[in-house]
């Protein structure tokens, strides 16, 4: 075997060597990389009494201001499981109902109560015109329900 | 492969090679400026905001792009002891440091009106974070030795346990829960982006990749034509 032959089989046994190592210490740590739960996982998962993300969609008329002018009532769901959040503050550009969000808290008494609230956008790029001619073909509708966050 | 390793001919093929990259550049970048920033249309939910996607998405691209070519010179160097792979991996290492850095700040501005932050640590935007630190870290660690060649070496390797990092920057959006959105051009079934706005992402694409190409070029020329100022000097020195 020539030097470099040797140098190319050791170099690509430490790439592997390295690559599985990656993959192992990523499954490990998966929880951990994880930026938000589901409400689905919510009913799986004990999560505990910490905070933590949650994501979902905003469900379509679910949100309300309250009397006061700056909390938001308003449920996530992921199309199978609901959860009711109220927030206190500004809200996102992107923050309306049937978009993405994450917002970050705990439960209490049953209610997440979010310290932040973050719009999460979809890959979907296109302009208005688009946009209105795919809601009127319902074509609008049953992709953003494809869209749903995978957990 | 190793005919192109001859420093001479390398001189003689990038003279002229880079004319044409220099003006594709500029012409590109123009045309591509234009279409992006004022005949493209505006985005369904983002409104006007979707035009920083036109210079952070390329840049994205293209801090990739640059990092596997220079761990693919570091295996060519370290395998085949090319001198001009060495080379090429010190002369990429600022540009795409240049467009990572392009793409996090692009991204930070972007993210603070639409998801309502600057930064969040989900793995997309920490694995970008890291890939700028390893570009950062082999420039700090090529030029760290007194000997140049232990220098490159060190610098090989790190580009090369680095490169673990491109599939996890890639894929992170679909193996975890992040905050950014999945991939809207190269995915599975087809870009979900509109062609209006898909078209002048890949001028802009193309044309960030003439610049690299052209500004490796210059560099390496230049860094070659240093080395033999040196030996010239030495050789007159000594006799």
């Amino acid at each position: 075997m020539t030097r470099k032959k040797r140098r190319l089989y050791m170099l690509g046994l430490a790439l592997l060597g390295l690559g599985a190592a990656t993959a192992l210490t990523l499954t490990a740590f998966e929880d951990n990389i994880v930026f938000f739960f589901s409400p689905t996982q919510l009913q799986t998962q004990d999560i505990g009494d910490r905070n933590f993300r949650l994501g979902g969609l905003v469900e379509e008329g679910s949100v309300s201001k309250l009397p006061d002018g700056v909390t938001t009532r308003f449920r996530v769901t992921d199309t199978v499981h609901t959860v009711a959040v109220t927030y206190r503050g500004q809200l996102p550009d992107l923050f309306r109902e049937g978009q993405g969000v994450i917002t970050e808290g705990r439960m209490i008494n049953g209610v997440f109560q979010a310290r932040e609230v973050l719009a999460k956008h979809d890959e979907n790029y296109m302009p208005p015109e688009v946009a209105d001619a795919l809601k009127e073909a319902e074509h609008f509708k049953a992709n953003s329900k494809d869209q749903k966050p995978s957990s | 492969m190793h005919r192109f390793a001859n420093p001479a001919r390398f001189q003689r093929l990038s003279a002229v090679v880079l004319p044409w990259t220099a003006g594709a550049t500029v012409i590109l970048l123009i045309v591509g400026l234009y279409i992006s920033l004022i005949g493209s249309p505006r985005d369904y939910q983002q409104g006007d905001t979707v035009r920083i996607m036109y210079i952070h998405v390329p840049a994205a691209w293209m801090s990739l792009f640059v990092y596997v070519n220079m761990a693919i010179a570091a295996a060519c160097g370290l395998v085949w002891k090319h001198p001009l792979a060495d080379l090429f991996a010190k002369a990429a290492a600022p540009v795409g440091a240049g467009f990572t850095f392009i793409c996090l700040v692009t991204g930070s501005l972007w993210g603070a009106p639409m998801w309502g932050t600057w930064w969040v640590w989900d793995a997309r935007l920490t694995s970008v974070l890291i890939l700028f630190f390893l570009y950062l870290g082999y420039m700090a660690l090529v030029n760290a030795f007194d000997d140049p060649q232990r220098g490159t070496r060190a610098g090989n390797v790190l580009l090369l346990v680095g490169i673990v990092n491109v599939p996890i920057i890639k894929f992170s959006v679909d193996w975890w829960n992040t905050l950014h959105q999945p991939a809207s051009v190269i995915r599975m079934g087809g870009p979900s982006i509109d062609g209006s706005m898909l078209v002048p992402l890949l001028v802009m694409a193309l044309g960030f990749t003439t610049y690299f190409v052209t500004v490796v070029l210059l560099r390496l020329r230049a860094e070659i034509v240093q080395r033999k100022i040196q030996t010239m000097r030495l050789s007159e020195a000594q006799g």
